[in-house]
């Protein structure tokens, strides 16, 4: 195994593009483990720890750029009011020692439909920033997860950030585990109200193939509170429409039996954590009245 | 060639003074001037420090110069005739050693086992279970070694596995082993069973017919593992003499010996065994993983070899808790006394024996719990099948059955109107009680009280969670995964008492073995002990201090590093260590004053006359009477002499358990423990959070109070971790581990683990050393039982199987 250091992100993009088989290595919490067990051996190694601008974050008039490597504890610690929803999942991930090291980059380098950054990134909206010495695109967040630990980089394609959008309202993340701390997702819920848009954006986690929206849900939702005046009048959701909201929920997932639960038990879980998280949010977004 | 302590080998990179094994030999002092250190202290243990902060050696960090790495290729079917082995690729590979199979092995004996020799040291012919032993590799490199093993190609013809009592005794089952003939096999009713213990006491079907209700269930009790610390591991080095000397994390330094000597075709003198550092062990280590196969590779290529496993690998490397179902019958007249029990427990021994007879007459003898009941049918049994091997895990046997039996009290308490702790209280043994094997219960058994000091404790408050600025999840269920706020969130309470006997029963002869010397150093006196004791955590090598000080007087004691250069210390298990080898330091140090005083009387007798008539003790370095009069110090009556002594303690004799009846006096002891679980249930997503476990506990004498209640307080976390989480899942058809990582089994973390607030009851048992109760496993027993009579309550639900898992609780 051969061990890359670039110094610059320049170097990095010109050694992934040298040697595309090369895996990158963030915080090494997912990385790590797969090398530790043989499940990868990569002929390259590609450290990206001395691209220091992958660790930095800038917050814009409409968007935060999320630098690839900036662990969970930053976020938790700095972007809570830009960014609530990831930063209430970055503190379901793990243990204090993988959030100082793990971030959003590597959770979508494994794109795993259990990462936990993916359902409060699908609420919250945003594009990943793909560079390459070809140059940059920007891919939506729904266009990003391909499959089972499938995502849209090209080969030669790194993650230089994500962009994000600011919250315009309350955001929440839940996520159902067997035990109370350092637990991978059973499954997971992200919510966003956009009330600037009007729209309620979700986000599903380990229950169907890959992170996904439940789109129907949000039509609904969105659709229900337009029509009964909500976003003006700060009035409560009818606990009918919360709990169509749930279902709808419930019924967008594609969940399977696995050792950590049963796909009843998720679609089942999904449904109660969307039906609170609403709760919570739109409480929220009256309270700010 | 490495027997003297001082040549064990060292880490890279640290001193040869810092060899990589338990620091034993640590000379423990007193912490401070004015504490004697004695019992009843506590002082602290010297591994404490160095494993909170990554220090402590474990057996994983031994090194030795040109050693190599040792790896085991175990099969990845669990039923299967092994049609051939293509080892040619493997021995091919740059940098490996040697490549063994069976075929290799030097010696007729090809099996070992703790009580049936059923286990193959490698794999023969068939593999009876996922992830046996089938080949080994050492190379100059674990990489090596490992992508070595790949290359090792074995043929399968996978054979229909049988996985629980339906298919395992069907009258067509395929045999696990075929042509037993082990001292179970005559008695037993299918050859699948491994061994099978009735009891019968008094006449069930006439007390039943007195009984105003009667309640039955069936219950489930899951797979835990033991979640030990470090993963089995040790070095073997080759001696000048053909022998081998052994470093290795174990549980019994002797029961090992016996194993591994004639395997390997040597006299047991001429296998050497040390401790190497354990992190903890709940009975996983009481099975042989890596000592034979280390000292395969080390004889056969001449070199050092070390074995470590993964944690992955972990989980195929030891045994675990047996699976059980149970099923009971209790009944009861309407004043709340019980007047019968029937039961029948089915425990899944998996492919090999290990601890199987010895776990199923536990179960049996203790299987209606410490209550009086007169009128009982019994029935445990252990199974053959392909699911992995369980043997000894802390509470062997009696847990899964104080699990099926408080929730039966439970029940019965229900059906009569009546409170469940008063019902507990009613039918509670005490001293005197007859068990149903018929043995008297001979020292204070304080079942009733401990429920009332439980009981008594002040409860929680309510909805903890709630702060100024809302739910504070930490203390919700779901925890940091923020699930709920308070919404759908149920309290509940439940109670569980359990009994669980100390040390080893049924007529084994166990025995520990102490040799103490004391001698003047410096000017000072100081003692020696030297055991075979493995400490894996409980605290042994402190006591042993403590024990020495208080017997000796000496302030100064030097803990030697266990091995097999001395007697045995019997096994670090079955709450036993304390009692048993405790009571050899004592035994011994007893018989070493004697002598110092002997020669005291002969150097200094004549000057004064208490030599001869008072009753003389040593403490504080002299040698005093029992009024409080110095006579001598100790170290002027040793001067230049030292006295050292090597012997052997046993408890009282226990019996067999007659094979029809169960009748038979075959405990030394019982230990007893009642808890109270306090937890908030999310009845809409099936999360649970454990708000406090209390706990009241008999220990009979608190040698290291400290210590004491760190034992209470893990066993009540283990038992915790099995009421919640912990299971290791295998997959009905195929036999196969389904979640062998610490991703998928969970433990409780520190978020997971309540408030245990304990309350120490010291009820001396006259038969015992300082009248001490073994301590260890009591807690784990009703640990699990009041957490799921609390759910119960919480949830109305009936949940009958442990773990409750959140699915159990939705129903969805
Ligand atoms: C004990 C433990 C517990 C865990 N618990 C959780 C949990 O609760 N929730 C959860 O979601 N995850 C969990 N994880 C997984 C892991 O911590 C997360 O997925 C984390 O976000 C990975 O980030 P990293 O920087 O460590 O990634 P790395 O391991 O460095 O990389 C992960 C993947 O992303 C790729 N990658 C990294 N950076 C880039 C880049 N800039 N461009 C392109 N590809 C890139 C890598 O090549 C690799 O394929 C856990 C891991 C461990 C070891």
């Amino acid at each position: 195994m051969e061990f890359l250091r670039p110094a610059s992100w320049q170097e990095a993009l010109a050694a992934k593009a040298e040697h595309p088989a090369a895996v990158p290595i963030a915080g090494g919490t997912d990385v790590m483990v797969e090398i530790n067990f043989d499940h990868r051996r990569p002929a390259y190694l590609m450290d990206l720890n001395r691209v220091t601008e992958l660790q930095e974050w800038e917050i814009g008039a409409d968007t935060v750029r999320l630098g690839a490597s900036v662990p969970y504890t930053k976020i938790m610690e700095h972007l809570r009011t830009e960014l609530p929803g990831l930063a209430l999942a970055s503190h379901t991930v793990a243990s204090p020692q993988i959030r100082n090291r793990g971030g959003v980059g590597g959770n979508l380098g494994t794109a795993s439909p259990a990462g936990d950054a993916h359902p409060a990134l699908l609420a919250g909206g945003g594009q990943v920033e793909a560079a390459s010495v070809r140059g940059t695109r920007m891919i939506p967040l729904d266009d990003f997860y391909l499959g089972v630990k499938r995502n849209a980089l090209e080969p030669d394609e790194l993650i230089r950030a994500v962009h994000l959008r600011k919250a315009s309202g309350p955001q929440q993340f839940s996520k159902v585990g067997t035990r109370n701390a350092m637990v991978i997702a059973v499954c997971a819920f992200g919510i966003a109200l956009h009330p600037d848009t009007r729209t309620v954006r979700t986000g599903i986690g380990s229950a169907a193939p890959t992170p996904i929206r439940a789109r129907t849900a949000e039509e609904f939702l969105t659709a229900a509170l337009d029509e009964a005046g909500l976003w003006d009048s700060r009035g409560p959701v009818p606990p009918s429409v919360a709990g169509q909201f749930a279902d709808l929920v419930a019924g967008a997932a594609n969940p399977i039996d696995d050792v950590r639960g049963t796909a009843s038990y998720r679609r089942h879980a999904l449904g109660v954590m969307a039906r609170r998280t609403l709760g919570w949010t739109w409480q929220e977004y009256r309270d700010a009245n | 060639m490495a027997d003297q302590p001082r040549t064990a080998p060292a880490r890279p990179g640290t001193s040869a003074a810092a060899p990589g094994r338990i620091p034993t030999s640590l000379t423990q002092g007193t912490g401070s001037a004015t504490t004697k250190g004695g019992i009843g202290e506590s002082t602290l243990r010297p591994d404490g420090i160095l494993k909170v902060t990554g220090e402590f050696a474990y057996s994983s960090d031994l090194w030795h110069e040109d050693m190599l790495w040792g790896y085991t290729l175990r099969s990845t079917v669990a039923h299967a005739r092994i049609l051939s082995i293509d080892t040619g690729e493997a021995l091919a590979t740059s940098g490996v050693y040697a490549v063994l199979t069976y075929d290799d092995l030097p010696t007729e004996v090809k099996n070992y086992g703790l009580e049936i020799r059923d286990t193959p040291v490698l794999a023969h012919g068939k593999v009876r279970h996922h992830g046996e032993p089938v080949a080994l590799v050492a190379a100059d490199h674990p990489e090596t070694a490992r992508r070595a093993a790949a290359k090792i190609r074995v043929e399968y013809e996978e054979l229909p596995v049988v996985t629980d009592e339906a298919s395992a005794t069907a009258p067509d089952a395929i045999l696990v082993h075929e042509g037993r003939d082990d001292h179970h096999s005559g008695h037993v009713p299918h050859p699948n069973v491994v061994h099978r213990q009735p009891i019968v006491r008094g006449d069930a079907d006439a007390a039943a017919a007195r009984a105003d209700v009667v309640v039955r269930g069936d219950y489930v009790f899951g797979m835990q593992d033991q979640a030990f610390l470090g993963p089995e591991s040790g070095l073997a080095v080759p001696a000048e003499d053909g022998g081998v000397d052994l470093y290795v994390a174990t549980q019994w330094l002797h029961s090992d010996l016996r194993q591994i000597a004639p395997v390997l075709g040597l006299p047991e003198s001429k296998v050497r065994m040390t401790l190497s550092g354990v992190g903890g062990a709940f009975g996983g280590r009481e099975d042989l993983s890596m000592q034979i196969h280390g000292c395969l590779l080390a004889l056969r290529t001449g070199k050092p070899v070390k074995i470590v496993y993964n944690r992955f690998e972990s989980f195929f490397g030891h045994v675990h808790r047996h699976p059980a179902r149970l099923r009971y019958e209790h009944g009861a007249t309407r004043d709340g006394k019980l007047t019968h029990v029937r039961c029948r427990i089915v425990l899944d021994g998996g492919a090999y024996a290990s601890a199987s007879p010895a776990v199923v007459g536990n179960a049996a003898s203790l299987s209606i719990g410490p209550y009086v009941v007169d009128d009982v049918d019994i029935e445990a049994l252990a199974l053959y099948t392909n699911n992995p091997p369980c043997g000894a895990m802390r509470g062997f046997g009696a847990v899964q059955a104080c699990f099926a039996y408080e929730a039966q009290m439970d029940k019965v308490a229900a059906e009569l109107d009546l409170d469940p702790v008063e019902f507990r209280q009613r039918n509670a043994m005490e001293q005197g009680t007859i068990m149903p094997t018929g043995q008297p219960v001979d020292s204070p058994a304080p079942v009733a009280e401990l429920l009332r000091r439980v009981k008594a404790m002040p409860l929680p408050p309510e909805q903890q969670w709630r702060t100024t600025e809302g739910a504070d999840v930490r203390a919700l269920p779901g925890g940091l995964s923020n699930t709920t706020h308070g919404e759908g969130v149920v309290r509940g309470v439940g109670y569980a008492v359990g009994i669980k006997n100390v040390g080893f029963s049924e007529g084994f002869d166990d025995y520990s073995t102490a040799r103490v010397r004391i001698e003047v150093i410096n000017g000072e006196p100081v003692a020696t002990v030297h055991t075979a004791m493995a400490e894996v955590g409980q605290g042994g090598v402190t006591v042993h201090a403590q024990i020495a000080r208080s017997e000796l007087g000496v302030t100064q004691v030097t803990i030697q590093p266990a091995d097999t250069r001395v007697g045995s210390a019997g096994s670090t298990s079955a709450s036993r260590q304390t009692y048993m080898t405790g009571g050899a330091v004592k035994n011994t140090c007893e018989a070493v004053r004697e002598k110092v005083l002997d020669l005291g009387r002969r150097r200094f007798g004549t000057y004064h006359p208490a030599w001869a008539t008072a009753e003389l003790l040593l403490e504080g370095g002299r040698v005093v009477t029992d009024g409080g009069e110095a006579l001598a110090d100790i170290a002027d009556v040793l001067g230049d002499e030292s006295v050292d002594l090597e012997l052997e303690f046993r408890h009282r004799p226990t019996q067999a358990f007659d094979l029809r009846t169960g009748q038979g006096n075959g405990h030394v002891q019982y230990s007893f423990a009642a808890h109270r679980a306090v937890v908030e249930v999310d009845t809409e997503l099936g999360l649970v959070k454990v708000v406090e476990l209390a706990c009241a506990q008999d220990v009979g004498k608190a040698l290291n109070p400290l210590s004491v209640v760190g034992q209470i307080q893990g066993g009540t976390t283990q038992g915790l971790g099995v009421a919640v989480m912990e299971e290791i899942v295998v997959d009905p058809k195929t036999a196969k581990v389904r979640n062998p990582s610490f991703t998928d089994y969970l433990i409780p973390t520190i978020l997971d683990t309540p408030t245990i607030p304990v309350d120490v009851l010291e009820l001396a048992d006259e038969h015992a050393p300082y009248g001490l109760r073994g301590v260890g496993e009591a807690p784990t027993l009703s640990s699990t039982p009041a957490v799921l009579a609390a759910i119960r309550q919480a949830t109305g639900l009936e949940l009958n199987r442990t773990p409750v898992r959140p699915e159990h609780l939705t129903g969805a």
